[in-house]
């Protein structure tokens, strides 16, 4: 069996656009997830530029201008400590406003719903699973399939959204705004069709869910027990609960909604006697564990990344499983953060502030042992590791903010500000969304056959990290400071805070350098397909099961059962040079005086 | 491929993986016929008793008994019908996990919004305070 | 790991390729269908969650509009649905022995006692219907019925009420959730009659036999948990005093 793929693989097995439409290869439906994620970053990606492009400037700067005779300056217009040279402040329009409100709208629902939740279990865990397993597919192809299609159809259905009415509301979905009964000042946009196309993706993370759990407790090969899984696999299968536990609650609250705006059910609308703060309870009881589905396979991949890039057994194994599992249960206690200042119970927020201190625990747990495999270990800084450091950078800022933001007395000042937004992102993007990098740039040669250019990889992260960093820690202190967040138009707040326009200006400009970076990744990953090098089985020394088939691997897998060791020992590999990749040292390698270079899979 | 570290099945597994002493044709228990119409009998009997404790008034007792008698019948059909009691513990402690998770969101949903209505009954009785002006 | 039963390398016909053996697949797939019920409750408990708020905070309402709802037909309505848990019980057992003919009578029973709890079901919506009493946006009693004063005389009295008499006020809430949870049931009993008819369909072209009985068993622990969903609704709707 040839170890550097090209010959007869997954991709080349069948032809024909039926063979991918209708696969049941859980690594063609990662492919087709793997193209089908991207396009829909690219289509957030743009709604967040828009969104910062507005905002370098106080008044309006690419939308809400107002036709010219309409609004002669007056008093009011004019911030009062603005110099006399400069230009007259324009008031921006309702509907400059509302288109603003909508692109920030548009910019959270797609990246949510369809990118950093499903991202890194679609791609990813439907790659990679089966293969640490040693197994041929994932417990229920057919479901798997499904799953890929509901994202679509879910995908469909947003675009028909931005076609139609589009969204206003934040992708909260906050009623009564939402509910749009009883209430002239309610939204008049696509709720329904937009709720309605996440419904349809909650159906598709949870078929995942069930796939994955199953897969994890029917599918391990002999000798590999709960304790030698990856931790990979650990981080994937607490996703999985999270998945199943919290998106039916999600389901039900969007079919309420929907109920609200097309028979006027009135659950949530207060007009009818509704509660629009159970809504709040019904929807973040969903949306926190949400969370920890975007970052926990993050998590596994990190763990992945750092041992292997630091030659060394990851320090603290059950640790880290256990905590992977603490976090998916932990989480679904600490909902009602997202509400302290919604008129919930004093009783009640110091419940739920209690609990998300504690919630923090098991994330420390992991960074502490990721940090000491690191220590004394052989680091190597291909662009895996590059993205994995910058993971404990940038989580680590981000998730020491949540902790901020957990504390009740500084989140009444915080709340709704750029700090909650700065949070997130941090942990969204510079946690989830790095992380996901960081395993499609370990994953790639076994993906795709090819080694992208490392040298790009390595200026590409630096870039985005400096871009990231410029973007979203200007909005730290701008939060700190009172910037309320989804406001178009802060001319006014320039009176007390003239230094907003600086701060705004520094984060639009580290928004597009973020893209940049963005788009050079796309580049070399893309020109890697057509001139990179033919990748080996096992570029970057992993002992996972994974790197033990070709790259790429063959359709069913493993011709044979591959034989399972302890995931993070690398003592038995060495690197090969001709090859230019990782191979099995033979047992014979010590008692010779030379190793014997043996391929690492027979 | 056989993982057994929590088992899926409450007998153990021979080689092939058909229990030991099983037949080539049994993939698991069958219940039964005198089992499945006495828990039909039981079912309906707990039905009838439960319209007929709804005729007398037990004050707040009422909810527990009625949510008692439903209890009793969701076992009944759980462990019979759905085979759970001749089933690997796993699948049961799926069941219960649901459950569990359901009582969290309940429980807590509820301790907010029972203790925020005394405000909204304040908005409510105010004079002339146009809350919900029909 | 294979038989010793069979010939070395003896795939069973009904056996996916990534399954090395039946009862593998079987426990599989059985778990996967568990997991599936834990989101069927968590998305009914959704709606549990908004009756216990409501009741809890509003039990004059619940208290005063469930006299309009039909404990009769309800009674008969839970009694239906038990027995067809049995027939679908009982579908599973003779699947497991290969009966063949008792597999498709006890399905074919299991659909006439959906398709009766359907028809009651639509009988009681109809009445709703020409009352007047829908959900909260439609609300339109057409006739008032005395409130029943709660019996805790620390409760609050009824605030007065804008239009509909002496009902206590948003009685329609009542009926939202009378709905939703209802019609959410009923949309998922339509559905496992969609899923055991095809089942129907192949047992009378004899897809099944004890080797091979698995969507039959999935199917019923389905079934099975709709009928336990009713089981709460049943007293939590009807027989609230």
């Amino acid at each position: 069996m040839s170890l550097v793929g090209g010959s007869d693989n997954y991709l080349t097995h069948t032809r024909g656009f039926r063979s991918w439409a209708l696969t049941l290869d859980h690594k063609r439906i990662a492919v087709m997830y793997m193209v089908g994620v991207s396009a829909t970053f690219l289509l957030g990606g743009v709604f967040a530029l828009v969104v910062r492009t507005e905002l370098a400037t106080p008044g309006p700067t690419i939308m809400g201008f107002p036709a010219a005779e309409s609004q002669p300056p007056s008093a009011e217009n004019q911030p009062a400590a603005s110099s006399p040279a400069s230009p007259p402040a324009v008031e921006a329009t309702a509907e400059g406003k509302n288109l603003y409100n909508h692109m920030f709208t548009l910019h959270g629902t797609v990246m949510i719903f369809l990118v950093i939740i499903p991202g890194m279990p679609a791609i990813l865990g439907n790659f990679v699973l089966p293969l640490m397993l040693g197994a041929k597919d994932v417990a229920f192809p057919r479901l798997n399939l499904a799953s890929f299609y509901l994202w679509l159809f879910g995908a469909i259905f947003f675009v028909v959204v931005l076609h139609t009415g589009g969204l206003d509301t934040g992708w909260t979905f906050y009623t009564p705004y939402s509910t749009g009964q009883g209430n002239s000042a309610a939204t008049n946009t696509s709720i329904v069709l937009a709720v309605l196309g996440a419904f349809i993706l909650g159906f598709s993370s949870i078929a995942t869910g069930i796939n994955f759990i199953v897969t994890t407790h029917t599918l391990r090969p002999p000798g590999m027990g709960w304790f030698k899984m990856t931790l990979f696999m650990w981080g994937l299968y607490a996703t999985a609960i999270i998945q199943v536990l919290a998106t039916p609650v999600l389901g039900i609250t969007l079919l309420l909604l929907a109920g609200e705006r097309v028979l006027k059910l009135g659950i949530f609308d207060p007009a009818l006697g509704g509660d629009p703060i159970l809504f709040q309870h019904f929807f973040w009881f969903y949306s926190h564990p949400a969370v920890y589905i975007m970052i926990l396979p993050g998590m596994g991949i990190i763990s992945e990344v750092i041992s292997v890039f630091s030659r060394k057994h990851i320090f603290g194994y059950r640790f880290i499983a256990f905590s992977s599992v603490a976090i998916a249960l932990w989480g679904f206690l600490v909902w009602g953060h997202h509400m302290f200042v919604s008129g919930m119970t004093p009783l009640a927020a110091t419940i739920f502030s209690a609990l998300t201190f504690t919630v923090a625990i098991p994330s420390a747990v992991k960074v502490f042992n990721w940090l000491a495999t690191m220590y004394k270990g052989s680091i190597g800084l291909a662009t895996p590791m590059c993205y994995a450091l910058m993971f404990l950078v940038l989580f680590g800022i981000g998730g020491l903010t949540g902790l901020f933001l957990g504390t009740l007395a500084v989140d009444v000042h915080v709340t709704d500000t750029y700090f909650v937004v700065a949070h997130f992102h941090y942990v969204m993007f510079g946690g989830a969304l790095v992380a996901l990098l960081a395993g499609l740039h370990y994953w790639w040669p076994k993906i795709t056959g090819r080694m992208y250019n490392d040298r790009l990889g390595q200026l590409a992260a630096f870039l985005l990290f400096v871009g990231f960093n410029l973007t979203f820690f200007p909005q730290f202190v701008l939060g700190t400071r009172g910037m309320p967040r989804r406001y178009y138009d802060y001319t006014k707040l320039l009176e007390r805070h003239p230094e907003f326009s600086t701060l705004h200006m520094l984060s639009t400009i580290g928004a597009f350098l973020t893209a940049a970076a963005l788009f050079l990744v796309l580049f070399y990953l893309i020109d890697s397909l057509v001139r990179g090098r033919r990748a080996p089985a096992n570029p970057w020394g992993g002992a996972t099961l994974e790197w033990q088939c070709s790259s790429p691997p063959p359709h069913d897998n493993f011709p044979t059962p591959p034989p399972v060791g302890d995931p993070y020992d690398y003592s038995g590999l060495e690197y090969d040079p001709a090859l230019g990749g990782f191979v099995r040292r033979s047992p014979d390698a010590d008692r010779s005086g030379g190793p014997s270079l043996v391929p690492s899979s027979g | 491929m056989q993982s057994i570290d929590l088992p899926l099945e409450s007998s153990p597994v021979g080689a092939g993986g058909y229990a030991a002493g099983e037949g080539r044709g049994e993939l698991a228990h069958v219940m039964p016929a005198r089992v499945l119409v006495a828990v039909f009998a039981a079912l309906i009997l707990l039905t009838i008793l439960t319209v007929a404790a709804a005729r007398f008034d037990l004050g707040p007792a009422n909810l527990t008994v009625a949510l008692g008698i439903a209890t009793v019948k969701a076992t009944l059909v759980a462990l019979y019908f759905m085979h759970l009691r001749y089933d690997s513990p796993f699948n049961a402690l799926v069941f219960v996990t649901a459950l569990v998770f359901l009582a969290l969101f309940l429980s807590l949903t509820m301790l907010d919004a029972v203790q925020y209505q005394p405000d909204i009954r304040s908005y409510e009785t105010a004079p002339d305070s146009g809350f919900l002006a029909h | 790991m294979i038989s010793h039963a069979e010939p070395l390398g003896w795939h069973p016909p009904h056996l996916a390729h990534h399954f090395d053996t039946p009862r593998q697949q079987f426990a599989a797939g059985k778990l996967g269908m568990w997991i599936f019920l834990l989101t069927e409750v968590l998305f009914f408990g959704g709606l549990f969650c908004a009756y216990a708020v409501y009741r809890a905070n509003h039990p004059e309402i619940f208290i005063y509009a469930h006299q309009f709802l039909d404990k009769p037909l309800g009674a008969i309505n839970t009694a239906v649905l038990i027995l067809s848990s049995l027939t679908m019980a009982w579908a599973v057992r003779c699947a497991q022995l290969s009966q063949r003919r008792g597999l498709v009578l006890c399905l074919a029973l299991t659909l006439a006692c959906a398709a009766v709890f359907l028809g009651i079901k639509y009988v009681e919506y109809d009445r709703k219907w020409e009352e007047g009493l829908k959900w909260a946006g439609s609300y339109a009693p057409r006739q008032v019925r005395e409130p029943i004063p709660p019996r805790d005389p620390s409760l609050p009295a009824f605030p007065p009420d804008h239009g509909h008499g002496s009902e206590p006020r948003n009685v329609g809430i009542f009926f939202s959730i009378y709905f939703a949870m209802t019609g959410l049931h009923a949309v998922h009993i339509l559905g496992g009659m969609g899923v055991i008819a095809w089942i129907l369909r192949r047992a009378v072209r004899g897809d099944f036999s004890a080797d091979y009985f698995n969507p039959v068993d999935y199917t019923a622990l389905y079934w099975h948990l709709v009928d336990m969903i009713w089981i709460y609704l049943f007293p939590l709707l009807y027989l609230i005093h």
